[in-house]
Order: C-alpha cells, then sequence, then structure tokens
C-alpha cells in the first residue's frame, strides 16, 4: 500500500507541560478520502487532530503531509501548506457577514477567489441567500456550513474538521454529511471528529476507535460497523 | 421672535460647540476602541498621543509660517498634519516594538497591558513637555470665522448672534471625511477586513493565516492618524496645551465606554452623548430662559452645574452606564 496522504504516525504529546493525552496514537488519511476519529468522551479525540495540526506539544512521532515532514511547522505554516481546520466552537467570525467570512478564509491567497466562492455557494446554497447577513444571526447548521466554506476557501488539500455536526438537529446533520462527500469527491481528504459514530462511520474510508489516548480499532467504516466488540463498546449494540 | 433669539441663542452657545467637542471626542475615541478591540486593552496613552501628534503638527506648522507657506482661509495646520501622522506613526510602532510587543509575547493579561500603557503615558508626556514646553501655544492662523455674530444680526436682525467658528466647522468636516475613509478602509479593504477579523475571533483569525502582527501595525497606523487628527483638531480650536490632553483621557475613555468599546459607530455616538451631556448641563440657561419665559427673572445663571465640575459629567455618565448597560449603547465588548 502507498503511504497516506495525510499521517500523524505513533504521535505521543499532551498541552503544555501537562501529561501526556495521546500515546502513540497514529492517524492517517488517503487522498480524497474520509478519515472519522470515534470514541467515547474523553478519549482524546480532539486532541489527536489538534496534534496532526500541530496545536499540541508532541514528545514522540511525526506528521507528514504528502511525504513532506511537517512535525515543527506552526498551525498557521501548516494552513499555508493545504490544511484548513475548522474547530468545534466559534468557528466563525460573527461580527462579519457570511461573504467575509469566506473571504477571510481566503486570506492567504493573491489570486482570483470568484471561482472557488462560487463552488462554496454551489456547495451550500443558503449561504448564498444569507451573504449579506452577519454570521451570528445565522442558526447552528448554517454557522457550521459557514465555517467549513471558509475552510475550502483556502482551497486545501486536507479540511479537519472538529465534531462539525455538535449541536445540530439530525436533519441538517444528514445533510451537513451529504456536503461532506460531496467535498470529498472533489479530492479534499476530510479528517474529522465525531460524536455521532455510527452515522460518521457509514461514510467513513477509515475509521478510528480511540480509547484513553490510544488506537483501540482501525479499520474500514464498514468493517468497523460490522465488528461485534466495536458495535458492542461503542455503538450501542 | 423669541423662540427663534432662543434657538439661536442655544444653537450658539450649546449645539455648535457640542457638535465640534463632539466630533473631537468622537475621533479620540475611535482611537480608543480601536486598541481595545484589537490589541485587547485600554490605552491610557490616548491623550498624551494626540498630544505628541498635535505638538508634531505644530512644529511643522510654525516650519511652514516661518517660510511664509499659508493655505490661505484655512489653517496652514492642516498641510503639516500628514507629517505629524507620521511622526505619530513612528512613535506608536517604535513603543510597540520597544514596549507592548514584549507583553504581547508573554500574552500578558490586559489588566497588566493598561499599567504598561500608563507608563507609556507618562513617558509620552513628559518627551511633549520636553519639547514643546507646558504652556499653551496657538498655531491657528487663516480665516477665524465663517460668519462673526455681529454679521448674522445684520443679516438677520434678530437680537441674537450665531457665530461660526472656522475651526469648528472644519472640526466637524475633517471628522466627517475621517469616519467615511475609516469605515470604507474597514469594511471594503482586505487588510480592514483582516482587522475587523482579527478583533472579532483572533484563534480563527490566526488559522485563516491573518498575520497577528500585520493587523497590530496597521492599527497602530491608523490609531496614530486618528489621534494626531483629533489632537491637531482639539488644539486649532480651543488651544494646545500639553495638560488639556492628560484631561481629555476621561471624556474620551467616557465616549468609548457609553458608545460600547471596540464598537466604532459606538465610539462616535458616545462622543456626541458625551459632548452634548456636558456642554448642555454647565451651560447658563439665563438668557435662553429669558427669552422663552420673559416673565421669569431667574436670581442665578439657570445653571446646573459649574463649568469648572465638566468633567464630573463623563465621570457621572461614565458610571451610569457600567452600572446599567456595560457593553454600552452599542453592544461592545463589556469591560
Amino acid at each position: 500500500m502507498s503511504d497516506p496522504f495525510l499521517i500523524g504516525d505513533s504521535l505521543s504529546g499532551g498541552y503544555g507541560r501537562g501529561v501526556d493525552i495521546l500515546h502513540s496514537c497514529t492517524i492517517s488519511v488517503n487522498e480524497g478520502e474520509i478519515a472519522v476519529i470515534v470514541g467515547p468522551n474523553g478519549a482524546g479525540k480532539s486532541t489527536a487532530m489538534k496534534a496532526v495540526f500541530g496545536m499540541l506539544d508532541l514528545h514522540e512521532g511525526s506528521v507528514k503531509l504528502g511525504g513532506e515532514d511537517i512535525s515543527h511547522l506552526s498551525p498557521q505554516d501548516r494552513v499555508a501548506k493545504g490544511m484548513a481546520f475548522v474547530p468545534q466552537n466559534s468557528n466563525t467570525f460573527t461580527s462579519l457577514t457570511v461573504e467575509e467570512n469566506l473571504e477571510m478564509g481566503a486570506f492567504l491567497r493573491r489570486d482570483d477567489i470568484s471561482g472557488t466562492l462560487a463552488q462554496v455557494y454551489e456547495l451550500f446554497p443558503v449561504l448564498k441567500e444569507k451573504r449579506r447577513q452577519t454570521a451570528g444571526e445565522l442558526s447552528g447548521g448554517q454557522r457550521q456550513q459557514v465555517a467549513v466554506g471558509r475552510a475550502l476557501m483556502t482551497q486545501p488539500r486536507v479540511l479537519m474538521l472538529d465534531e462539525p455536526t455538535a449541536g445540530v438537529s439530525p436533519v441538517v446533520m444528514d445533510e451537513l454529511f451529504d456536503r461532506i462527500i460531496e467535498v470529498a469527491r472533489t479530492g479534499i481528504s476530510i479528517l474529522m471528529v465525531e460524536q455521532n459514530a455510527r452515522q460518521a462511520l457509514e461514510i467513513a474510508d477509515r475509521g478510528y476507535v480511540m480509547v484513553q489516548g490510544q488506537n483501540a480499532f482501525t479499520d474500514t467504516g464498514e468493517a468497523l460497523l460490522a465488528d461485534p466488540e466495536v458495535r458492542r463498546s461503542f455503538l450501542g449494540g | 421672535m423669541d423662540l427663534l433669539n432662543a434657538i439661536v441663542a442655544f444653537a450658539n452657545f450649546v449645539m455648535l460647540p457640542a457638535v465640534a467637542y463632539g466630533s473631537q471626542l468622537a475621533l479620540g475615541a475611535l482611537g480608543v476602541t480601536m486598541i481595545y478591540g484589537i490589541l485587547r486593552f485600554s490605552n491610557f496613552a490616548h491623550g498624551d498621543t494626540m498630544a505628541f501628534g498635535a505638538m508634531a503638527t505644530i512644529l511643522g506648522t510654525w516650519w511652514l509660517q516661518a517660510m511664509g507657506v499659508s493655505l490661505g482661509p484655512l489653517p496652514t495646520a492642516l498641510l503639516a498634519l500628514p507629517a505629524g501622522i507620521a511622526a505619530t506613526a513612528v512613535l506608536v510602532l517604535l513603543t510597540d516594538r520597544l514596549v507592548y510587543r514584549f507583553y504581547r509575547e508573554q500574552k500578558s493579561a490586559p489588566v497588566i497591558l493598561v499599567i504598561v500603557s500608563m507608563g507609556v503615558m507618562f513617558v509620552t508626556n513628559g518627551l511633549v513637555r520636553f519639547v514643546i514646553g507646558v504652556d499653551e501655544q496657538r498655531f491657528a492662523d487663516g480665516a477665524r470665522f465663517i460668519i462673526t455674530a455681529r454679521e448674522f444680526k445684520e443679516l438677520t436682525g434678530l437680537k441674537e448672534g450665531l457665530a461660526i467658528k472656522s475651526t469648528a466647522m472644519l472640526t466637524v468636516v475633517v471628522a466627517i471625511i475621517v469616519v467615511a475613509l475609516l469605515f470604507w478602509f474597514l469594511n471594503r479593504t482586505r487588510t480592514g477586513k483582516s482587522m475587523r477579523a482579527f478583533s472579532d475571533n483572533e484563534d480563527l483569525a490566526l488559522l485563516s493565516g491573518i498575520s497577528p502582527e500585520r493587523v497590530v501595525m496597521f492599527t497602530w497606523i491608523i490609531v496614530a492618524a486618528l489621534a494626531t487628527i483629533a489632537g491637531v483638531l482639539y488644539g486649532l480650536d480651543k488651544s494646545f496645551k500639553p495638560f488639556n490632553y492628560f484631561q481629555l483621557l476621561l471624556p474620551i475613555f467616557a465616549s468609548a465606554i457609553v458608545g460600547g468599546l471596540g464598537n466604532p459607530i459606538g465610539a462616535i455616538a458616545g462622543g456626541f452623548v458625551i459632548a452634548f451631556s456636558e456642554v448642555t448641563i454647565t451651560y447658563a440657561f439665563k438668557k435662553v430662559a429669558g427669552y422663552l419665559i420673559p416673565a421669569w427673572e431667574p436670581q442665578g445663571l439657570v445653571q446646573l452645574l459649574s463649568t469648572d465640575y465638566k468633567f464630573a459629567v463623563s465621570f457621572a455618565l461614565l458610571i451610569v452606564v457600567l452600572l446599567f448597560r456595560p457593553t454600552g449603547l452599542f453592544r461592545g465588548k463589556a469591560l
């Protein structure tokens, strides 16, 4: 098997000088695929993703993007390398309009952004309708769309989503997942952390079940859903 | 006729001075609010930054006057203004590099930065007095009035005169232009939008690749321009005295807080609220009252508060707003 496009290889580390939260945890995603990290609360799912994005102090392990070692780059530099991150909370500029939010996503770009803007509006038609409203006036689900749209504006090669469906209704969640699949089809790799394990694994090419900062199970989403042990422990039967 | 006289007297002694003073406060408060919104601390050195900007402009004006340059009816200070802004920008950028950046890198609490800014205030304060002295300086030239009280009386046949000082008019016109430019910059340009984004959500701004040092630099340059313009307009309209600028700090902060810290529209509104309150409350209404109620002959001046206490007005308003609406009239950030 060829090397995955993005890999966080045997990562160990924690925040600042605190204790290690991750213990030799490996997360990877192939080009144009969806990788999902699931697991119980406090398992270090978000932490693992932040480690891949450089928001954590690593003691061991390395992060490689397209074969290049980026372990020592700051999150900002990783953005320039083609990684986009959508945090779980306060992931929009609430006092800016929807369109300004998207423009800020493309801040590093010097070329014409109107094409990408049109693509984002095509993906999330509701945003085009509300492009002159401030993001703070939108509903939770619409705000998540703004957040994902902002990240897409950087034309990333990897899109990282921290619980994109937290706090949105099941209908909106299904729609967001559909959009995420669409994004992956355009060749962008997606790495996301999800609470709604079952739905997330259904769309995942690759699934990671994490427990206490370690990889517990790693397989295709389908296989994990079928695995009786995973079902019993994490998916509620 | 008496009603007209009352209106003219009110306009002459309350409206016009308050509009001019309000414009000056609004420009000052805009600077304070921008520092608060983007650098996240209350900049106590702002009054003295204004004094420095005004001083630099005055030195330039004197030089131009000595060279025989003049703008005709407009004050020569307008010509020296760009140089004053440039000098002030150099000062604040240098201060940022030498002082504030250190604390920014330490991620110091805002309260520490406030104390640091007080230190900067004292140094700037001393610098200005060292260069230009503590005395009052006059640098206004050009036409003093657009219309004098006597001309107005002859023109309208009213008993009361309405004098429009050219500096007051200039203040309002310049303030409108500056505010329009500032809002255009913040809402229409890439850099301006990135400054708003940075003020809104610093972490997300970093994730979008917005460079904090660039945002901070632009903020200081804009603040230097706002402070210098406000300082020069105040100096032209009243007179330049370093101590006055130190005292302006209270009404300026009151304006920014009353309007809502971090909110530019709030800063402007706050400036006018404070200015109108101050002027109205300290104005002796005897004359106006005399026209409106001829039968009433008041014993005193019908003045709510002596002008000596004008700062008490901003202070009282500040406290009332902080007690009942801490985010200000336009929902800025809570203190």
